[in-house]
């Protein structure tokens, strides 16, 4: 299946139709954020020509970890335990890292029971595409904040949140990661163009996306629903993503856009709003998110990038080759290596 | 020299020192001299949970006979720790021979009929060498040095031995043989001896190889095939881990690009390790976590999963003494039934049950195989006392037996067939086929859920289908038994007393057995349990043969005897418990009371 077959009008590069990404049908709420985020999914790996076989699903538990079965049907899935979806990943990783992960979780399944295997996964620079399907509330079990509730937020029963909210991409650079971005369910363009560069990079890369919560917090002083995202977005970069696949087309001027250059060859084209923002500096991404903050912004797009960090295939030198492939022949010490071990023994 | 009769290779010497002083060095160097003067010699370390300072004791057994059980008295007694020696002294009694390090401890030579020698270790060493540290290290070498003198150490082995050890050191070597001779001449030159205990050779242990249980454990799983191992720090295992590191650096590694055919990960907590364990034995590769009790109840909501999606992971345990953190440096078979059910909702899983050095090798290699073919958790419990002391062993065997990796599905079985179900018992043995990610077939793939699931893998709440996929899982742990290692049974004629043991309590029953014979003139037979779920039809019969079988294990529940009960329910009566626990390895001495009918649990 490695031969790429001609795309026709229908069809991509890999030969495949739009509907050769489908899931089941979603039973989530009808106007679910979540929903529209799958469908980024399906159009972003479309987009990319991916062999279904060669995504691996994975999820935890909560809405947002349901949505695996609302898309690529043809991909291994694995809805596993609450908040160890990344642990999780890191397995099918070491077991095959030829495979690309795609992790849905929520702000529940992150943020709280989760937050040590996020924390470590991003240390680790563990292959996946961590995307966090963020409305500050803990949907399957009727409304509960969650640890992204901003503080002072008020719930659909009116309750205040009492404590702070946790910043999972400030966090997520605090932690050493190397691809950090925060987007909105609402912003389709963006959150694609997100999403095929997170593919393309090659390590563990966070994508924050808000997503409201239509039955329990969309509601007028919500800070996670669609009027309050309409109006607080502020996305720092126009993005353009071009596949390792296509030439750049340069149709903008030096000094307005930055070039950032993904693992698999890939661009991301940053092309510049009102203001220019560095991602590749920790620092100027910690002060400028919290500046936003200050402000009542909610700062979307690639937020930190660090090209740098390498691959955890290859912090533990692994083979090109699966080592879910190898044999006896290949694993064994031989006859005369066995000898020796045991002669060490004595 | 006054010597009315000799014993000979039949005793124990107890070296009470402080850890973190290099005491383990020469503790194992004078262990690896007895064996390769080939006398059957066990070893035992009991040590703190400390890094340094607090005390620790080695007790080495010479047993003609192979006795391996750690003895709570011992004929000699080496003393070089104050911190311990107000306990230490307590142990003198008529006959018992005290080496101690004089100048640095008061001991009050009183005790009749005991017998003496102070030999000014500290001295000894403070007035040879410049250096601290080396001071400390070297004042326990001239111990071995003394020992090899008044019990007939070879001196030659011993020399061998320290030459070994120290074989890319020449200058450690040189200063270990001196410690050596400045012990041995001051005995020689000074001391009369006194006792009747006396080392000669023997041939019984003259091919043995010397490691632990977590070393074998470890060179287990390299030739099970292991290619990802996750882990998270703890005592007793983590040693294992990290010999499964080091062997993985010697033989696993490309030479030329430096690549690594083994995937080990110290994560940041045991259920993140378990966590990548499961994803790589779901993605296909032969994954494991090793870990101690306080792992496996952190563990225990993803074996669950394992266990209802059917994912091949093999977990190991060295267990310690519980509950909570317990006694984080003392043996125990304390997780058995933990183990076996571990998870909530029904769960039943298969366990290896290793009481040997070539056990642990040979079943943790096995584990995979198991834990593949039946697509489901396989515990190896280990214990401290096999884990973490050192052993003697007749050489491991190499393995050569294809893998068995279990009903996995290709792209090109999948050309062949028009549909399949992930959870569809197509063989009628309970095992379903499963497919790998990465398997270039659009019909390849499914999805892995631990919510309520059918044969196709697909979400259901119905109650039917729960019941059905719950119950052909039970079916395929229930069938397990003819794939696992049989148990090891030891019969007598005539007996109709038995015991049933499981990992390292048999070598306590093996002593209580003779001793029963000897001097009791009771016969008795013996089954000891490799795996779990039962063979069913062995121990059905073993039980049969017997009046009474006494169920020998160290744990304060009788936690194997309450499995035994409900699965031989009719047969239950004859089951008696013999279950205790004191964090020590068992004594003989409990099983021998027991079967007397004498107070046994209060000793």
């Amino acid at each position: 299946m490695s031969d790429t077959p001609t795309p026709t009008p229908n069809t991509n590069r890999a030969g495949l139709t739009r509907k050769d990404y489908g899931g089941h049908p979603s039973t989530l709420c009808s106007g679910c954020g979540h929903n529209s985020i799958t469908n980024g999914i399906i159009a972003a790996c479309y987009d990319l020509g991916l062999h279904p076989h060669q995504v691996v699903k994975l999820s935890g538990i909560g809405c947002s970890s349901k949505t695996p079965t609302y898309f690529m049907n043809r991909s291994h899935g694995f809805n596993t335990v609450h908040g160890r979806m990344p642990s999780i990943a890191t397995g099918v990783e070491l077991a095959n890292h030829t495979l690309t992960n795609l992790g849905v979780s929520g702000d529940g399944d992150s943020a709280s029971i989760g937050i040590g295997q996020f924390v470590h996964a991003i240390r680790r620079n563990t292959k996946l595409v961590y995307i966090i399907e963020n409305n500050g509330t803990y949907g399957l079990t009727k409304g509960q904040f969650s640890a992204t509730a901003d503080h002072e937020a008020l719930d659909h029963y009116k309750n205040v949140n009492k404590y702070q909210a946790l910043d999972l991409c400030e966090t997520a650079i605090i932690c050493g990661a190397s691809f950090v971005a925060r987007s909105f369910s609402g912003d389709r363009k963006q959150m694609g163009e997100l999403i095929k560069a997170a593919i393309a990079h090659g390590g563990c890369a966070i994508i924050d996306i808000i997503s409201p919560c239509v039955t329990f917090n969309d509601h007028p002083e919500s800070t996670k629903s669609y009027a309050y995202m309409k109006e607080h977005d502020f996305p720092l970069q126009e993005l353009g993503f071009v596949p390792s696949f296509e030439e750049i087309q340069v149709d903008y001027n030096p000094g307005e856009a930055r070039n950032v250059k993904l693992h698999d060859g890939s661009h991301l084209i940053l092309k510049k709003l009102k203001e220019d923002y560095d991602p590749t500096s920790r620092l100027n991404a910690l002060k400028t998110i919290d500046a936003a903050k200050q402000e009542n912004h909610v700062l979307t797009g690639l937020v930190y990038y660090n090209q740098d960090i390498p691959s955890h295939a290859k912090l533990l030198s692994l083979p090109d080759k699966p080592l879910k492939d190898f044999t006896e022949k290949e694993l064994r010490p031989t006859k005369e290596e066995f000898e020796a071990i045991l002669k060490d023994l004595k | 020299m006054v010597e009315t009769h000799k014993i000979i290779n039949n005793f124990s010497v107890k070296i009470a020192t402080a850890n973190g002083t290099g005491s383990q060095s020469a503790n194992n160097i004078f262990f690896k001299t007895l064996v390769r003067m080939g006398i059957p010699t066990s070893a035992k370390n009991l040590f703190p949970s400390n890094i340094q300072g607090l005390p620790t004791w080695f007790i080495v057994r010479a047993s003609s006979k192979g006795y391996q059980t750690m003895r709570r008295e011992s004929e000699i007694l080496v003393l070089v720790n104050r911190g311990s020696l107000v306990q230490d002294l307590k142990e003198i009694k008529k006959g018992t021979v005290v080496l101690y390090d004089q100048g640095l401890l008061q001991v009050p030579e009183d005790v009749e009929g005991a017998i003496y020698y102070g030999i000014p270790f500290s001295k000894l060493a403070r007035e040879n060498y410049d250096k601290p540290r080396l001071r400390t290290i070297l004042t326990n070498v001239t111990y071995v040095g003394a020992l090899a003198a008044i019990f007939n150490l070879d001196k030659q082995t011993l020399t061998d031995v320290i030459k070994d050890t120290f074989s890319k050191k020449p200058k450690v070597v040189d200063a270990n043989l001196k410690a050596i001779d400045l012990g041995y001449d001051f005995v020689k030159e000074n001391l009369d001896k006194k006792d009747v205990y006396h080392y000669e050779h023997d041939t019984q242990t003259k091919d043995h190889v010397i490691l632990e249980g977590n070393q074998a454990t470890a060179l287990g799983a390299i030739m099970g095939g292991c290619t990802v191992a996750a882990w998270y720090p703890i005592t007793p295992a983590s040693s294992m881990s990290e010999t499964i590191e080091k062997y993985a650096s010697r033989i696993r590694v490309d030479d030329k690009t430096g690549k690594r055919k083994l995937a080990i990960v110290q994560a940041e907590d045991e259920i993140s390790a378990i966590g990548m364990a499961i994803g790589a034995g779901w993605a296909g590769a032969r994954a494991m976590t090793g870990t101690s009790g306080p792992g496996i109840s952190l563990m225990g909501e993803f074996i669950g999963l394992a266990y209802y999606t059917e994912i091949p992971v093999v977990i190991v345990n060295v267990q310690r003494v519980g509950p909570s953190t317990g006694l984080p440096t003392r043996t125990q078979q304390a997780d058995i039934q933990l183990c076996a059910f571990a998870s909530h909702g029904d769960t039943r899983h298969i366990c290896l049950y290793p009481g040997t050095i070539e056990e642990a090798y040979e079943l943790t290699a096995k584990s995979f195989d198991i834990a593949e073919r039946f697509q489901t958790p396989v515990f190896v419990l280990t214990d401290l006392e096999l884990g973490m002391n050192l052993w003697t062993s007749k050489p491991l065997k190499y393995i050569d037996t294809p893998f068995d990796r279990g009903k996995v599905l290709t792209a090109k079985d999948l050309d062949q067939m028009k549909d399949w179900g992930r959870y569809a018992d197509k063989d009628g043995d309970g095992i379903c086929y499963r497919t790998l990610p990465g398997t270039p077939h659009p019909l390849a793939a499914y999805f892995t859920r631990g919510t309520g699931h059918d044969e196709k893998a697909n979400y259901t709440e119905n109650n039917e289908d729960y019941r059905r996929i719950l119950m052909r899982v039970k079916k395929k742990i229930d069938l397990s038994p003819s794939y696992l290692p049989k148990p090891i049974i030891e019969d007598e004629k005539g007996a109709k007393i038995g015991f049933i043991s499981v990992g390292t309590t048999h070598y306590a029953v093996v002593e209580a057995r003779d001793e029963l014979k000897e001097k009791h003139n009771i016969k008795t037979k013996y089954l000891r349990v490799l795996s779990y779920p039962f063979h069913e039809e062995s121990i059905r019969s073993f039980i049969e043969s017997c009046d009474k079988v006494y169920v020998v294990e160290q744990n304060r529940d009788a936690q194997l005897a309450g499995m035994l009960k409900l699965d031989f329910e009719a047969l239950a009566l004859r089951l008696k418990t013999c279950a205790y626990s004191d964090g020590l390895p068992m004594r003989p001495g409990i099983i021998i009371d027991r079967v007397l009918g004498k107070p046994w649990e209060i000793n």
